[in-house]
């Protein structure tokens, strides 16, 4: 039995900013009796609940687990500064909003890890609900710690503080570990929970960083990393969740009471991305791409908007406009939803695959959202470094459409301190909004057509190309950015049309000790958050000089720093630090391509030119699906399909 | 290709709701029903009415929602539709697609201005593990005061308000409830006023300005909300 707090909360809740983020009780959550439970979840996102909420992963994992009969799953948030202390001073633990139960009753904390901002909020997490902060100090009566999510791809800088991780698609990986929670409950928790992290560990689907020891060498880079014990493997596969037609999650997504970052009923209609963006860790570590069908998105959609009630439905995906059947799939939504205030959005649209058939789709129903696109580099010549080939003339063709047909406003992305950047580099990005403006009002005949350049550092992640790649510092990013603002504000014809947002650079440094750090790194997340660290992903509680400070006092005798950690630019035979865990991406054609990328030379996206062996496939025993297709999953094209469509193919009904 | 534009919809029914809120969603703002009851009607279907214009909006309009954290009985909003619905349906229908703690009291079909029917407020403050004699010599401290004013901040800047301006009647009981046994209730009869004072402006003066300390947190409740009855001295139906 594991009581509700809620009484003792109640009054506390009175006191603190937007109680209701904490109350849970929203249509759709789920509220299981915990006695009917075999193995319990807790389903804790690292983040404040108004970013929480709306995250896919853990809507599609709460829906999966609670699907069970003998599962349970309830959900928890990161709690802000204010309640913390209310619960701290009133010796309360930290609960789930659903049947606000303190963590620690529960079998299984499954973590989601978005980014890295949120580990000072994990540790707050932990603590609060009573928990030792180390793994290695916790007893039977803790629940196990388990980490995923795209940031778990490196979870070595809070290897300390887990005590299990899970790499790639969530799906079948909590239900497997469901599995292996209540036969070792069943038998009577044999051996405790070494035992259980054992039989994990030696099933090769979950990575127990306990079991494997990390040697230093003296210049501070790794030697070794070696299981600590047999049955251990030595390396860890990502999981792949393929056939997604079987996979309709979220069925019935909760719908928040409080105001969240995304208020919509989100359906993703792809996983995975083989565009070759370089720089995108998201794009490397979801090979190989796996498309919903055209009618089970529609029957999702359908299904989500009848049980949340929103406006808006979200075509989710990591670029949107590459499904096989885009075209098809926002007419009809457009065709069903006409007339009844439910408006389309495509979040994620590359210049190239966006035409303006698909837009007018998009908005006939209502509200025009603005136009947003990632030419991510500002000169010609540094997308081909990125691999982000998009042409200029591209991007002006794409716009002066959009300009063409009444759209006013286009919002570009870029980064800054990509590898090889120079000051040129970046003063393009001034340049290129000038065209986009000179071509909006050349097409329009109006002059209140705006542009807004959103600009921030580029931070290299773990399993991309650019693992390698030094970090530009965060006072060259901010010089670089100043120069560009200036750039932007220089020519008066042009000035008052053009929006510049930029984030500054010093986040990003943090970001990036959290993403290509060590085990080393865990005692400066745990010290920052000793001195108060909360948030790091929010500007108003983020603390640069705190994680400087932390860095430098814990570090002083040791030849590794936070520039050792991010502006060192890493060579070929350096041991790093996730090497043990295995995005199914090829060590050689990684290198290749960041080789590939300092030559300027591209690389095809293996959907329609001819497969670049990037491995994923092969060592994952996975392949590209995508529609249109047949009915039945079994009758998929085999894995030698791969590359055989062409762009002509591939663009169909939106010709 | 033209900017998509919409009609407005025609109303063609305007009905008038009463809610309450309690429990979890007394933590709810106004502006999270206002989302629960948009997102609840499109489940059910119920033929709302949207404006016009690039943005259309649910033809929904609300006033004097109680603050955050406070339970209601009598929260008011009137709703415009394309076609006449039965209400005892409709109440039933809306209640239960909203969470649990949100529930439709009453309809009625709307008359005159919402705003203009709710004139005053009933409000109660539970005050646990404290007798009743202490809230009733802190009423009567206040009350002896000739005037008790708190700061807002409006549009229109800083402003004064008089707590004992709008201060009809009160009345003061004791009572049983939580694990602390005795709690005091205090309930009081104000007028609304421009800006109006909340229940939780008075809780802050009685803390201020007399000798009263709630050792927990103070839960407050409206009543009844609408146009002042000179007979009964409450707040009358704004339904009738």
């Amino acid at each position: 039995m594991s009581d509700s707090i809620f009484t003792e909360l109640e009054p506390l809740l009175a006191e603190v900013n937007r109680p209701v983020q904490y109350v849970g009780g929203e249509v759709n959550a789920i509220t299981k009796d915990w006695d009917s439970a075999t193995v319990r979840w807790v389903l804790l996102y690292p983040d404040a609940y108004e970013v929480g909420a709306p995250n896919q992963g853990l809507q599609i994992l709460y829906e999966v687990l609670n699907e069970r009969p003998d599962v349970l799953a309830e959900r928890a948030y990161a709690i802000w500064p204010d309640l913390e202390a209310l619960l701290r001073s009133n010796g309360l633990p930290a609960f789930t909003i659903d049947g606000h139960r303190p963590l620690r009753s529960f079998d299984v904390i499954g973590v989601s890890l978005a980014t890295e901002l949120g580990y000072t909020n994990l540790l707050t997490s932990i603590d609060v609900a009573g928990l030792p902060l180390h793994s290695r100090d916790r007893t039977d009566a803790d629940p196990l710690l388990v980490v995923g999510g795209h940031a778990a791809f490196n979870p070595e800088p809070i290897a300390d503080f887990v005590d299990a991780v899970v790499l790639g698609d969530g799906e079948e990986a909590v239900l497997s570990l469901t599995e292996f929670l209540r036969d070792w409950k069943q038998q009577g928790a044999p051996g405790g929970r070494k035992e259980l992290l054992r039989r994990l560990a030696a099933s090769g689907q979950f990575y127990v960083p306990s079991f494997y020891d990390v040697r230093y060498a003296d210049d501070g880079a790794i030697e070794s990393v070696v299981p600590n014990r047999p049955g251990v493997p030595w390396t860890i596969a990502k999981h792949t969740l393929m056939d997604l037609d079987e996979w309709p999650y979220p069925k019935a997504p909760v719908v928040p009471v409080a105001e969240t970052v995304h208020e919509r009923a989100s359906t993703e209609i792809f996983r995975g991305c083989t565009r070759g963006c370089r720089f995108c860790q998201a794009g490397m570590i979801t090979r190989p791409v796996r498309e919903r069908s055209a009618s089970t998105v529609a029957e999702m959609v359908d299904h989500s908007l009848a049980k949340t009630g929103y406006r808006e439905v979200g075509l989710l995906s990591l670029s949107s406009a590459d499904h096989s059947e885009i075209g098809k799939l926002a007419e009809g939504l457009a065709d069903r939803y006409e007339g009844t205030m439910t408006s389309l959005s495509l979040p994620s649209t590359r210049v190239d695959a966006f035409n303006i058939d698909l837009a007018n789709e998009l908005s006939r129903n209502g509200r025009r959202s603005g136009l947003t696109f990632a030419p991510e580099g500002g000169s010609e010549r540094l997308r081909k470094v990125i691999n982000k080939t998009v042409t200029e003339e591209d991007l002006i063709r794409t716009v002066s459409a959009a300009y063409g047909s009444g759209w006013r406003a286009v919002k570009l992305y870029f980064m800054c301190g990509l590898p090889t950047e120079t000051d040129d580099d970046v003063l393009q990005i001034a340049e290129l909004a000038r065209r986009v403006i000179e071509a909006g009002r050349e097409i329009s005949g109006r002059r209140d057509i705006r542009c807004t350049v959103s600009i921030g550092g580029f931070v290299p992640k773990p399993q991309t190309p650019f693992q390698w790649a030094g970090q530009l510092g965060h006072e060259e990013t901010d010089r670089r950015l100043r120069l560009l603002g200036e750039a932007l504000r220089a020519d008066r014809n042009y000035a008052r049309a053009i929006g510049f947002r930029y984030h500054d650079g010093r986040p990003g440094m943090v970001e990036g000790l959290l993403a290509r750090g060590d085990r080393r790194v865990g005692a400066v997340i745990e010290e920052v958050w000793r001195r108060g660290g909360r948030f790091d992903g929010w500007s108003e509680h983020f603390d640069f000089d705190l994680w400087r400070s932390c860095a430098e006092d814990l570090w002083e005798d040791q030849p590794i720093s936070l520039s050792w950690f991010t502006t060192r630019e890493r060579t070929r035979d350096e041991i790093l630090p996730w090497q043990h865990l295995d995005a199914g991406l090829d060590a050689d054609w990684l290198w290749q391509d960041w080789q590939d990328a300092l030559a300027e030379d591209e690389v095809g996206d293996c959907r329609w030119t001819p497969c670049s062996a990037c491995g994923v496939c092969d060592v994952m025993d996975t392949m590209i699906q995508i529609g249109p297709r047949p009915q039945s999953a079994a009758e998929w094209a085999p894995p030698t399909g791969v590359g055989a469509r062409s762009p002509a193919e591939r663009s169909g009904a939106d010709g | 290709m033209a900017e998509p534009t919409n009609e407005a919809q025609p109303v063609v029914a305007k009905v008038r709701c009463r809610y309450s809120k309690s429990g979890r969603m007394r933590f709810a703002s106004h502006r999270d029903f206002q989302r629960s009851l948009e997102r609840a009607v499109r489940r059910i279907g119920l033929p709302v009415a949207f404006s016009g214009g690039f943005s259309p909006r649910p033809r929904i309009s609300y006033a004097n929602a109680a603050p955050t954290g406070v339970a209601s009985r009598a929260e008011y909003f009137d709703m415009g539709l394309t076609r006449d619905v039965s209400t005892d349906e409709m109440i039933e229908a809306l209640s239960a697609a909203l969470p649990t703690g949100f529930v439709i009291e009453a309809a009625s079909p709307a008359r005159g201005k919402l705003g203009e029917r709710l004139s005053s407020s009933h409000w109660e403050w539970c005050f646990e593990g404290v007798g009743d004699g202490a809230v009733r010599n802190a009423v009567n401290q206040l009350l002896a005061l000739n005037s008790v004013t708190v700061v807002r901040m409006t549009k229109s800047g800083q402003k004064e308000i008089d707590v004992l301006a709008p201060w009809v009647d009160h009345a003061v009981s004791a009572s049983q409830c939580g694990d602390e046994g005795i709690c005091a209730i205090l309930r009081v009869v104000l007028h609304h006023t421009t800006p109006a004072v909340r229940p939780d402006d008075v809780l802050a003066v009685l803390v201020e300005r007399t000798d009263l300390k709630p050792p927990r947190p103070v839960l407050m409740t409206r009543l009844a909300q609408g146009p002042f009855d000179e007979t009964s001295g409450l707040p009358g139906d704004p339904l009738a």
